[in-house]
């Protein structure tokens, strides 16, 4: 049989140990000084919360559905805080710490999901794309975008990046493969980060790939690295090397961040139907967030205080989550009309008419 | 007034949009150094270069998809699909992120996407070559869908299509590339006719003969050959939205509306505008509504694209329909 590299132990790119070890990797040297390690630690922490509040808010009614991202914090903000003010992020659904990273209320991610919007934050204002539920679809449009970058002459060192998420199943996805190659043989300066959380809904990652993932880079003629997913330290430091490379010229690199989904796919779904528990107890013992408070406390680098302090924090920010979805607004009926077109468009027009004068002649009856 | 082909008059159309606004990229498969397969890029890339003009890998999704993150950059990007059945693998992308994306973003988002397709039969073509997708796009909201017929629409609302800030599905009837006429490339944009709005190609009083694109033509030469009904032959120009105030007008005025289009019959663009015309014209119709179309079959093999596609005797016979009651 011909080597096709299936059996080959991959490399995990790791900083920090499961125990909060810092050892450090020589291709990825990364200095970091004490406060933002916490202030990486409180991320963590923070998105979390934000993440459980919008479970149990589902689980009220007050959400119609919640894509969890519990036991992807590190991918998402190691990811997240690596882009700098002017770089483009090209979001899937799950990335709400990449979003906290960006600037994103929590109440404007709630409110797609509870149906009071599509999205509707200003993707420019924050260098964060709306959300894409279409598996893949995203990866081009931050390929085309990283084309109109060279275009603007936006590179070097002070550039523009472009990063594009999406998960294991999204590698199956013509489209993702589309966007590899266009960005290869463009040379786009583009980041795709891939994180593989091992389920696509049901199917674990052998139904997608038979090689690891990250492989498959080379195939189209750029890097691909992977990077152990629930090490925020590891994370940010291999985006940022990738994102610098893009920046300053050089072209795509495939981050695979290695993670798990120690949650359900969405709210909607039963992870007891498809996988063992004994998998998640593993996961467990991998969490970024224990990880980062063992390297934190080892270290000497934050005491009591401060971890009390975020877990207030965190309180505070699940108060202020909850009160702000259920005071989300309802839309206006005729909303459904607003900008379909960005010019006048007559059989939209004369359908909103119509539909407010049929809305009227119930106020009318009533009155 | 310069003489020029259809095609050529795309061409012209493209090259001053490419002048007047720096923004506008022309991308997709061969539209570089060859000019696209019927050569309507000719001479851009020479003129504009690799940047402007982009030879993109062969993947329908990846150039559109490609072109939606273009067109959030801040750019203009008109997109070559190289025949109307290569569009389908660009579905996804066209209906599920380019058509919703201004709505999606409470409209902070614009999509000034422009998608030229080469339309329709008739040309003998092998398979996936000779249809006519039109449909699909009416059917989809947030697109704006346009046909042209005559080489002074060509020239015209290809501009207009570049400068809408919403995504545009340009048809081209491939078959009427050759068609040539006088246009006058020197007049001022503003003076050109609303992309939105219909014509009338020929007037008429007896019977209201409605096309667009390829089928423009025929119903003209059907005008041409019914010696005993005065036809007046609309050219439909802009197919979503429709233009109904100028299809009602005549259609009140001649009191029967046939219907033509190489598009199949069920659901096709002839049924949602014999409804409408149901709705509003209905004290003033003497027939119903006739549509000519093709077949609900998949476009035969070419040596029968004769039987199948409608004709100046199918469109006739059509008119003869409407006479019928």
């Amino acid at each position: 049989m011909s080597d096709t590299g299936v059996h080959e132990e991959p490399e995990l790119i790791q900083l920090l140990t499961p125990e909060g070890e810092l050892t450090g990797h020589p291709d990825y040297p990364l200095e970091i000084s004490a406060d933002e390690a916490r202030a990486l630690y409180r991320d963590l922490v923070l998105v979390r919360r934000v993440d459980s509040e919008a479970v149990s808010l589902q689980r009220q009614g007050e959400l119609g559905l919640w894509a969890s991202l519990l036991g992807q914090e590190a991918a998402q903000i190691g990811s997240g805080r690596a882009l700098r003010e002017q770089d483009m992020a090209f979001p899937s659904y799950r990335e709400h710490g990449v979003a906290w990273c960006r600037g994103i209320q929590p109440k404007e991610l709630l409110g797609m999901f509870r149906g009071v919007t599509n999205g509707g934050w200003d993707p420019h204002e924050h260098g964060f794309h709306l959300y894409t539920i279409v598996i893949g679809s995203q990866a081009l449009h931050a390929t085309g975008y990283a084309m109109g970058v060279q275009r603007d002459g936006a590179l070097g060192e002070d550039g523009t990046a472009v990063i594009s998420y999406f998960g294991d199943g999204a590698t199956s996805q013509g489209d993702t493969n589309e966007a590899f190659n266009f960005a290869s043989v463009n040379n786009a300066p583009v980041v795709f980060f891939c994180q593989n959380n091992q389920w696509a809904i049901s199917e674990p990652l052998e139904r997608q790939s038979r090689v690891p993932i990250y492989k498959r880079a080379a195939g189209f003629g750029f890097p691909g690295v992977r990077v152990d997913g629930n090490d925020v330290l590891a994370v940010l430091a291999v985006t940022r090397a990738a994102l610098a490379n893009a920046r300053e010229g050089n072209g795509p690199t495939l981050v695979e961040a290695f993670t798990y989904r120690m949650g359900a796919h969405t709210t909607n779904d039963d992870p007891t139907r498809y996988r063992a528990s004994a998998e998640l107890d593993e996961w467990k013992a991998k969490d970024p967030i224990l990880r980062m408070r063992r390297y934190l406390e080892g270290n000497g680098l934050a005491d009591e205080e401060f971890f009390a302090s975020v877990d207030a924090e965190a309180d505070a920010l699940g108060e202020q989550v909850r009160t702000e979805c259920r005071s989300l607004p309802d839309p206006e009926p005729l909303e459904i009309f607003h900008e379909v077109y960005a010019e006048p468009h007559v059989h939209i027009d004369r359908q909103r008419a119509e539909f407010a004068e049929y809305l009227a002649s119930f106020e009318a009856e009533g009155a | 007034m310069t003489n020029l082909t259809i095609g050529k008059a795309i061409n012209a159309g493209l090259r001053a949009a490419m002048e007047h606004d720096p923004k506008v990229l022309v991308m997709g498969e061969d539209v570089g150094k060859l000019g696209g397969v019927f050569r309507v890029t000719d001479g851009l890339y020479k003129d504009f270069g690799a940047d402007r003009v982009i030879d993109t890998p062969l993947a329908e999704s990846g150039i559109v998809g490609t072109a939606i993150g273009m067109a959030m950059r801040g750019y203009r990007p008109v997109v070559e699909i190289q025949f109307d059945g290569f569009f389908f693998p660009a579905a996804n992308q066209t209906f599920t992120q380019l058509a919703k994306m201004r709505r999606r973003s409470a409209g902070k988002l614009s999509m000034p996407v422009v998608m030229r397709i080469p339309y329709g039969g008739g040309i003998g073509a092998v398979e996936h070559h000779s249809e006519s997708p039109e449909s699909y796009f009416l059917h989809t909201a947030g697109l704006r869908v346009v046909s042209v017929a005559n080489p002074e629409d060509a020239y015209w609302m290809i501009q207009q299509a570049i400068r809408s800030d919403d995504p545009v599905i340009f048809l081209e009837p491939k078959r009427r590339y050759y068609e040539k006429a006088e246009v006058d490339t020197e007049a001022s944009i503003a003076e050109a006719a609303p992309m939105g709005a219909a014509r009338v190609a020929r007037p008429g009083t007896d019977v209201t003969l409605l096309a667009y694109g390829p089928m423009v033509k025929t119903a003209l030469q059907a005008a041409e050959a019914d010696t005993d009904h005065s036809i007046e032959v609309l050219d439909l120009r802009s197919l979503a939205p429709v233009d109904y105030p100028t299809v009602f007008e005549s259609v009140r005025k001649t009191g029967r509306l046939v219907v033509a289009h190489e598009a199949t019959l069920t659901g096709g663009p002839g049924a949602e505008i014999a409804a409408r015309v149901t709705e509003e014209c209905f004290y003033h119709l003497e027939a119903p509504v006739i549509r000519v179309a093709a077949f609900d079959t998949p476009y035969p093999q070419s040596r029968l694209e004769e039987y199948y596609l409608p004709d100046l005797d199918r469109v006739l016979d059509g008119v003869d329909r409407a006479f019928a009651y």
